[in-house]
């Protein structure tokens, strides 16, 4: 088995509150230098059988339906050894 | 698609400066792009006596944009302005981010509607939100303090699988935005028509409060005054949106073309609202103005128009969320929780301070001259240099040309009484259960409970009252109540008398609940003005909704044009959608719909003739529409309207419910579910039942009376002329129509209230 990740991050455009707040709270807890924080959600896909074009074309395909709203996000899958 | 280098860094040689476009008068320009007509680019040219800089052409394209400029709608809505009935409780009219209307004991409220169809269709959760917050910036900019939203929302067919993306993103977006905001959602509504598959109808409503002091208003005056950005950073989001998004035609392929979409955050909007009306009471501002759709383009343009004309900005002072944006792209920007205000140089310190307090980020992007151009510059080059009122005011008017479509006639022609009616009383009780269980007549509390309705402990009536009324005194009990009605498919019908049955309508709901209506506010939704027939729609509403607010001496206050509402050849039904405010001395007078006393007597005010064209039954019943909606008589209404203030206010009547669409029957049976109690009705002589319980003829209402209060009521009624008749008593625990059927409350509830969350949970 394999495992298939899609990480799925708000367009660089779009507006992240919860990276905003994330950033705003950092100096506030003593961690200095960071600039920005964008927050995104992470998937860990168990594939059954082997992870071929077809299998990671699926992936895509679900990722694009369901997974991430691509009018707002974008998604990249990559396969896990 | 942008004019300059969008996306680059500043880089001076590729800057489009003043100086540069007067040195190269010949370099193509994207005006179709961006939405411009030839002569539109023609007519710059010739304002400016040479071509525009890349960041003008961004301005002048969202500005003279549809959405912004009205141009196709502005020689219709004059007539809002030399209509208007002679109403002193108007304070602030047309024109202002929005109407100010005084309601007594020193106190002014503020509301509008306004529409959010397009961002709505393509990300439905962040369009609905961001609908939300757009609305509640443009109250809060007049001084006031939000206390409640509405939403009407119509949407494509209840089964259509696109409505089960859509509408459950919007209401989720609703009350994420509203509720995070600690705004009650008091009411609205909820319609489906095949018409709006494509093209959802999203539209909301905000109602603010402040004392008569308080109006502030969108004017940038007094050279020297700084002009201050506060609040969200600018980001790449909306950008384009006005032009590209809401004043075109979405192309049959569906949503491909697709902008970067605002996304709100609506704890940011709550630290500007709180942050702003602390400014408020510190009086730091001399105008103020929320930055909505063309962002920054309309509010300096908007700001300095209104005031002396002079303003001068350092548009690198701008603090940006992406640091890549070009000075184009920030004048288009459509982030949100962002507003700008004009603040004289002494109190600039304070407003600071107020804003670090609220952890609002706040800059002064430029200040107030006493020439009369806009001045805006980008790292000491000048980037803009026109005279405002071209931007904001004076963009380009259309006299469309319109014309009553051929098929008026024969849609008129096809007569609603022409239908099969049921031909027994199980056949009528039978059609009476599909009717009230039907998508558009069914509860819609699927819908409104995910709202707060009840946040701020103001709410006084919310959904599914007939209208959503909230309390603004405490000690006096003073309140505000508001409805939002439209009927599209009467509209359809007759646009002109469709407008005013809209009108018609939502007087009537303000006047049920026990409150006297004031003032109104619209949203017109409508499909392109460049089809004659649409035009024609529009015009004839405009007229109707016009003359209507003239013989019912409530001013239009304000509101908010939407067209392009179609998908290839097919508009929407025209939609004018209409907002009426209410004012009652005390809400403890108020007057809900539910039965809720056993032995009241049920009383049918008005007169119910045959009307059954564009009704919830031939829609329901036989998929029909055709033939002429109910008549509409103005007189009529004021009259049942002052009827109804009075029996509440005295204390006549312990229930009302207006009658509209799905007619008595249905008015029965909401007010019966509503209360927990049944109801026995007899069918008045010389009526026939179908007709007596479907019919929808305007100018009407169902009360419940006390017993003790019959001979006061209907002296009241008899005197002043208006018909009442006894139709039965509320009693039991079913719905009885004597001689015809009975139909028990438990039977009912699951018809009326399963529906919705079948087709949508």
């Amino acid at each position: 088995m394999a495992r298939v990740v899609v990480d799925v991050m708000l367009k660089p455009e779009i507006l992240d509150p919860q990276g905003q707040a994330v950033q705003r709270a950092l100096p506030r807890l003593g961690f200095d230098g960071i600039s920005d924080v964008r927050q995104g959600k992470r998937f860990e896909l168990e594939i059954d059988g082997p992870v071929d074009d077809a299998a990671l074309d699926r992936v895509r395909k679900l990722a694009e339906t369901f997974l991430a709203n691509t009018v707002i996000e974008d998604f990249t899958v990559k396969v896990e050894s | 698609m942008l004019p300059s280098s969008g996306g680059q860094p500043p880089n001076p040689r590729t800057l489009d400066t003043v100086k540069h476009a007067n040195e190269t008068p010949g370099t193509e320009q994207p005006w179709a792009e961006l939405g411009l007509k030839q002569d539109e680019y023609e007519r710059i040219r010739e304002i400016l006596g040479r071509r525009p800089t890349g960041a003008e052409l961004a301005m002048y394209s969202v500005m003279w944009s549809e959405h912004c400029s009205y141009k196709s709608s502005k020689v219709h809505l004059r007539q809002f302005g030399e209509k208007a009935p002679d109403n002193d409780a108007l304070l602030v009219g047309i024109g202002e981010n929005a109407g100010v209307v005084d309601v007594g004991q020193g106190y002014a409220v503020t509301f509008k509607v306004e529409s959010h169809n397009h961002p709505s269709y393509i990300e439905p959760y962040q369009g609905a939100a961001t609908g939300v917050g757009g609305i509640v910036r443009d109250i809060l900019a007049m001084g006031a303090r939000p206390v409640a939203v509405m939403d009407p929302l119509r949407f494509g067919a209840a089964d259509h699988p696109d409505t089960k993306r859509v509408l459950p993103g919007v209401v989720a977006g609703i009350g994420g935005y509203g509720n995070c905001l600690g705004l009650p959602n008091i009411g609205g509504e909820v319609v489906f028509d095949p018409c709006y598959q494509g093209n959802p109808l999203v539209n909301a409503l905000c109602v603010g409060v402040m004392k008569h002091e308080d109006i502030h208003l969108a004017k940038a005056s007094g050279a020297g005054n700084k002009v201050i950005l506060y609040g969200a950073r600018t980001g790449g989001d909306g950008i384009g949106g006005v032009s590209v998004l809401a004043s075109e035609t979405f192309d049959s392929t569906g949503p491909s073309r697709r902008p970067a979409v605002q996304v709100g955050d609506p704890f940011q909007e709550k630290l500007l609202i709180e942050c702003t009306l602390e400014i408020f009471r510190e009086d730091l501002v001399t105008g103020i103005q929320d930055l909505g759709g063309a962002g920054l383009s309309c509010a300096t343009s908007e700001l300095a128009s209104a005031g002396s004309g002079g303003m001068r900005v350092e548009l690198d002072t701008v603090p940006l969320r992406d640091s890549s944006l070009s000075p184009e792209e920030i004048l288009m920007s459509e982030s949100q929780e962002r507003m700008c205000a004009i603040v004289e140089p002494g109190k600039v310190d304070r407003f600071l301070e107020i804003c670090e307090k609220w952890d609002v980020i706040a800059t002064v992007i430029g200040e107030v001259t006493d020439g009369d151009r806009l001045e805006i510059f980008w790292h000491g080059d000048q980037i803009v240099d026109v005279p405002p009122r071209t931007v904001a005011h004076e963009g380009p008017v259309y006299q469309r040309p319109y014309e009553r479509p051929s098929w008026q006639d024969e849609l008129q022609a096809d007569d609603a009484g022409r239908l099969p009616r049921p031909g027994t009383p199980e056949e009528l009780r039978e059609q009476v259960l599909k009717v009230v269980a039907s998508p558009n007549q069914a509860s819609k509390s699927w819908v409104t409970d995910q709202y707060d309705r009840f946040v701020q402990g103001n709410t006084v009536l919310a959904q599914p009252e007939d209208s959503g009324m909230v309390r603004v005194d405490e000690e006096t009990g003073l309140g505000v109540a508001v409805a939002t009605d439209g009927n599209g498919r009467y509209a359809k019908l007759d646009p002109y008398a469709g407008a005013q049955l809209a009108l018609a309508e939502s007087y009537r709901n303000v006047a049920a609940a026990g409150a006297t209506p004031l003032a109104i506010s619209n949203c017109l939704n409508f499909g392109s003005p460049e089809d004659p027939a649409v035009m024609w729609q529009f015009a004839e509403a405009t007229r109707g909704l016009a003359d209507g607010c003239l013989a019912l001496g409530t001013p239009v206050t304000g509101g908010n044009v939407s067209l392009y509402n179609q998908t290839g050849e097919t508009a929407i039904h025209p939609t004018p959608v209409v907002a009426v405010l209410g004012v009652i001395d005390d809400v403890a007078r108020r007057t809900p719909i539910g039965f809720a006393s056993e032995g009241h007597l049920l009383y049918l005010l008005g007169d119910t003739r045959e009307e059954l064209g564009g009704s919830a039954w031939s829609q329901v019943i036989h998929d029909h529409l055709g033939g002429l909606p109910p008549r509409v008589d103005l007189e009529r209404e004021k009259l049942l309207a002052e009827i109804l203030v009075s029996a509440s206010r005295d204390g006549m009547v312990d229930a009302a419910h207006d009658l509209s669409d799905g007619g008595l029957v249905q008015a029965l049976v909401e007010s019966s579910l509503r209360g927990g109690k049944g109801a026995r009705v007899v069918v008045p002589d010389g009526l026939d039942p179908f007709v007596f319980l479907f019919s929808e003829s305007a100018g009407r209402a169902v009360v419940a009376v006390p017993r003790s209060e019959e001979v006061r009521f209907t002296d009241m009624c008899g005197a002043r002329g208006l018909p009442a008749a006894r139709i039965g008593v509320v009693d039991g625990a079913s719905l009885e129509i004597q001689g015809q059927f009975s139909l028990p409350l438990s039977e009912l509830r699951r018809a009326h209230e399963e529906t919705i969350p079948a087709l949508l949970a």
